[in-house]
């Protein structure tokens, strides 16, 4: 071949060998390159690659603390945390959402609300890597249908989370609220480090007045997560601090007792111990369930309580505002005697009705003959009407506005029930402000008997009968009873509350003649235990002495020379049935009010439930079977 | 050529001549490099277990394709280079025929047709290509006059850019400048003149706006991302930024074995494949990054080491384009997992978990190690 003679085998090799070498050069001056920038990244740069690498692995999580335990005051818990099954999705390692969910709804049930929902909390959601509920409380069977189909539902997970459970459903809901999942406004009102990771708050009542004490510390704990969010193992962790189980003045057992006497009617009970002012019972029915509350209510649950007339979802208790009718007599009579208009034994002739002018607007009376002669002690035993007209005829609108004032009619002076009204408390300033209208002296007449504008709600009756009970002495009603705390020796120990000053109580009811207090206090006693008392029959027979007042409020204004009929009229524009009293006499125990909406007469439907109510409290009595069956 | 031309040109030579034939020359393979070969795999093997998040189950079948490889090698060591000359048209025209193939009946992935599937595998034939260009290129010049005529450089130049569009057109960009780059370093070590060299240098240089052009999307893409990983740091940069901190946080002794977060925890995408040098810098630290480098360097002064001693220039020029070509693997490979070139889907020589690669790269070494017994057998 002659290509092959002229080759030059030697000086191939030759170059050959060059280039090798060259091309040896080549590729360690590459290597060196290698070697360079690996150097760069790993001891030059090493730090901060090492910082990323861990902002990678190492993730900061909050942990909840675990919500306070609320307990009545014989240590019967009454709000409890119990373990729920939710299944949530974890966006990071999915897909497709619209398929998982849709995977997930046939194996679950799972409405289209709860997707909505789902998909609002994924766009509030605070942190990457955060799974979001879609269902809550899944049953057992429903775990283990989610969990054999894990393999298929890549980022679904069944979550345990301790949620808010109570055991005694409505029989409590007024009394102490209730919390909720919590939402975005509420979000920005609280610490955001500290409900970092709580999905629950106090929406209503004690829950939402303590959240502070009951909410607690977030903890935080240090976990590895690999590259899809799922966490390897825990590194560190700081434990939450629990929130504090708190102790309420509430009796459970009486709670329950009352609830019982006022089944299947709209009406209210609140009973508090005037020596420490403590709220016993604070009954409000119809009642609703609020564990329903707790994971979000469905539309139709909520509608139907809604919706429903006798307004379960209406606290009367602490937002009911009443006429008080004759309740507040007790009080009118007070303010006569001690500014000195009258004295307890001025006495008038009552021909059942009562005119400012002869021939004028006649003022009725509830008793239709009249009472014929009666002083002030017989006025308040038998609820006269006329002596009432007759006494705020003569004082007029002031000292009355002045001295229930002083019992906190018109204002909110209960220290942590946060959704209590203050109602209406009537003066000349007031209607002025209010109607735009002078004070005339009717105005003045329907006062003193507890009509026309004078509203009040069932606390502040009770809050006002327990003055009366003080003597004066203003305990401002309250449901806290303390904070449990363990102390140094590890034991625990119930540390008293501390009230803001912003809300202290009104200043003491400081009469003029002491004496007064016994005048008005034997008024009522009479009206349990005297014979022509108006609730003699609620008072007969007890062991211990009692101090009411009935009262029958109108509902319907009724017209001139019209008798008042109550069969003809609807059940709806029936009387409210009122009663208030503080017994022992001597020794008061509990004071209360009940309220009964379009119950009739406060005597005969008020009065007998507050006998039972005290009988209860005072003696340990239990109902008997027939009303213990009342649901 | 008499033993005293012979020893004229390779002094060491002389004592094999005095010397009974070794071990080694019956089983004509190389010991250094086959001690060397041994010991990467076993490397690369070790760090595999780890790699793959400790699947033995990788772990085996990687040794099993290894094993397979090293048979290939044995086999294609029992060749003379000779032999592996003569079948290199036919495998050339066998090759351009199947990467034709590919492109009318390829399957493939990511918008890429690289695989043929036939009824119980699927092969990529640009992997034969890797071996199959610098045999014929070399074959090709070994018979001409040397430094290379003008003539013969076109010819080359026409053998290497045929398999290099095709395999361009799958597209598979770095798998064809690879390739490419096997078939010219034939041509530089034939002893190509420095000015033929420049010229191609400046040429490609302005050529490279005109790359860019034809680049696919996801291409372009990549290239983008190379300059620029944090720009879309969720995205296409991820992988980088992710190997970068994988190696940067591996520091001198790095984590420990089995103990990398980036990898253990799947932060380091493709951990046991084409990233997974940055595994070992993780786990090992940079003194393991320094002596997994170490062994290749010495493998590749092995086989330079091979190549120039081989006795004609179709042994030299093939044992030094493969060689080199083995080099490029690894520094492509290690140059994008750290960040100083684009992705290129590069896998890192025998290290790297995958089937065909491993045992192309062992045929190569095959080769070369054919060419050394052939020195071996001519001095016997």
């Amino acid at each position: 071949m002659a290509a092959e003679r002229l080759k030059d085998h030697s000086k191939e090799s030759r170059t050959f060998k060059i280039r090798a070498v060259l091309a040896f050069i080549v590729v360690v001056v590459m290597l060196c390159v290698l070697i360079g920038r690996l150097y760069y990244l790993q001891v030059v740069e090493h730090d901060r690659y090492s910082a990323m690498s861990e902002d990678n692995r190492v993730q900061l999580q909050p942990v909840p603390p675990t919500r306070g335990l609320i307990y009545d005051r014989n240590g019967v818990l009454l709000a409890d945390n119990r373990p729920s099954y939710s299944v949530t999705i974890l966006k990071e390692e999915v897909k497709d959402l619209d398929q998982i969910l849709a995977q997930l709804q046939t194996l679950i049930p799972i409405t289209e609300r709860e997707i909505k929902r789902f998909k609002k909390r994924l766009r509030q959601r605070r942190r990457p890597f955060e799974s979001v509920p879609v269902r809550f409380r899944l049953t057992e069977d429903e775990i283990a249908k989610i969990s054999v189909n894990y393999h298929r539902l890549p980022g679904v997970r069944v979550e345990a989370e301790l949620i808010r459970y109570y055991p005694y459903g409505e029989s409590l809901v007024h009394a102490m609220g209730y919390v909720g999942r919590i939402n975005e406004k509420e979000l920005k009102r609280v610490e955001p480090t500290n409900y970092s990771a709580t999905h629950y708050i106090g929406k209503l009542g004690i829950e939402k007045f303590y959240e502070d004490q009951l909410h607690g510390e977030v903890g935080f704990q240090k976990v590895e997560t690999n590259a899809r969010g799922r966490v390897m193992r825990v590194l560190e962790r700081s434990d939450p601090r629990p929130g504090s189980d708190i102790v309420l003045h509430l009796d459970l057992r009486l709670q329950q007792i009352t609830e019982k006497l006022l089944a299947g009617r709209r009406a209210s009970v609140v009973a508090i111990d005037p020596k420490t002012g403590g709220i016993l019972t604070m009954v409000s029915t119809p009642a609703y369930d609020p564990n329903l509350f707790v994971t979000g209510i469905s539309y139709k649950n909520y509608n139907a309580l809604r919706e429903s007339p006798d307004l379960p979802l209406f606290n009367r208790a602490i937002r009911g505002r009443y006429p008080p009718g004759s309740t507040i007599k007790p009080i009118v009579a007070l303010s006569a005697i001690d500014s000195g208009i009258v004295k307890p034994s001025y006495t008038i002739f009552d021909p059942g009705w009562y005119t400012l002018t002869q021939g004028g607007r006649k003022y009725r009376d509830w008793k239709k003959t009249g009472h014929g002669r009666v002083d002030m002690y017989d006025s308040i035993a038998q609820s006269c009407d006329t002596w009432f007209y007759d006494v705020a005829h003569k004082m007029g609108v002031d000292p009355m506005s002045k001295y229930l004032g002083m019992f906190g009619f018109g204002q909110v002076t209960s220290l942590d029930l946060p959704e209590a009204l203050g109602a209406i408390l009537p003066s000349k300033e007031w209607k002025k402000r209010a109607r735009k209208a002078p004070w005339y002296t009717g105005d003045s007449l329907n006062m003193s008997i507890g009509q026309g504008f004078f509203v009040a709600t069932p606390l502040q009756l009770a809050a006002a009968t327990a003055v009366i009970a003080n003597r004066g002495e203003w305990i401002a009603p309250r449901m806290l009873k303390g904070t449990k705390k363990i102390d140094d020796a590890g034991a625990e120990v119930l540390v008293d509350p501390v009230f803001s000053s912003a809300k202290l109580p009104p200043s003491d009811v400081i009469l003029n003649n002491d004496k007064h207090w016994n005048d008005i206090i034997k008024g009522m006693r009479d009206v349990m235990h005297s014979k022509s008392g108006t609730a003699r029959r609620s008072g007969a027979n007890s062991e211990y002495e009692i101090a009411g007042k009935t009262g029958t409020a109108q509902v319907v204004g009724i017209k001139q020379d019209e008798v008042y009929d109550a069969e003809k009229l609807a059940e709806i524009h029936r009387d409210h049935a009122l009663f208030v009293a503080f017994a022992p006499v001597d020794d008061p125990q509990i004071a209360l009010a009940v309220i009964v909406e379009n119950g009739g007469g406060g005597s005969t439907t008020a009065a007998p439930i507050a006998r039972k109510v005290m009988d209860a409290y005072l003696l340990g009595k239990d109902l008997s079977p027939e009303e213990a069956a009342n649901e | 050529m008499n033993s005293r031309e012979f020893e004229r040109y390779m002094p060491e030579a002389h004592d094999h001549l005095r010397q009974r034939p070794s071990l080694w020359s019956y089983t004509r393979l190389d010991g250094w490099l086959l001690i060397l070969l041994i010991l990467l795999c076993g490397f690369g093997l070790f760090i595999l277990y780890s790699a793959s998040g400790q699947d033995i189950g990788y772990v085996s079948r990687q040794a099993i394709r290894m094993g397979a490889g090293f048979v290939v090698m044995i086999f294609l060591a029992q060749l003379t280079p000779r032999i592996l000359g003569r079948w290199a048209p036919w495998l050339y025209v066998l090759g351009i025929g199947l990467l034709v193939c590919v492109i009318l009946f390829g399957v493939g992935a990511k918008g890429a047709q690289r695989w043929i599937a036939l009824p119980g595998f699927r092969f990529q034939p640009s992997e034969i290509m890797k071996l199959v260009l610098p045999l014929t290129v070399a074959f090709y010049l070994a018979h001409r006059p040397l430094p290379p005529r003008f003539k013969h450089i076109v010819i080359s130049l026409v053998l290497i850019g045929m398999p290099t569009v095709l395999i361009m057109k799958q597209p598979d960009l770095g798998t064809s400048l690879l390739i490419a780059a096997s078939g010219i370093f034939v041509l530089l070590l034939s002893g190509i003149l420095w000015r033929y060299i420049f010229t191609a240098l400046g040429l490609a240089a302005a050529a490279l706006p005109g790359l860019w052009a034809v680049m696919k999307d996801y291409q372009k893409q990549r290239v983008l991302t190379f300059l620029d990983p944090e720009s879309d740091p969720l995205g296409s940069g991820w992988n980088i930024i992710q190997s970068k901190t994988a190696i940067g946080s591996g520091g001198i002794d790095g984590k420990g074995w089995l103990s990398g977060t980036q990898s253990q925890l799947d932060f380091l995408p493709e951990s046991h494949t084409d990233f997974i040098i940055a595994v070992v810098a993780e786990e090992l630290g940079f003194i393991g990054v320094l002596v997994l480098l170490t062994l290749y360097l010495l493998i590749i002064a092995r086989g330079l080491v091979i190549a120039a001693r081989a006795p004609d220039s179709f042994g030299r020029l093939l044992a030094g384009s493969l060689i080199l070509t083995f080099f490029v693997y690894v520094f492509v490979n290690i140059g994008m997992v750290s960040g100083l070139l684009p992705v290129v889907g590069v896998p890192l020589p025998l290290v790297s978990y995958g089937g065909t690669s491993i045992v192309t790269l062992m045929a190569g070494f095959g080769m070369i190690m054919s060419v050394h017994s052939y020195r071996t057998m001519l001095l016997k």
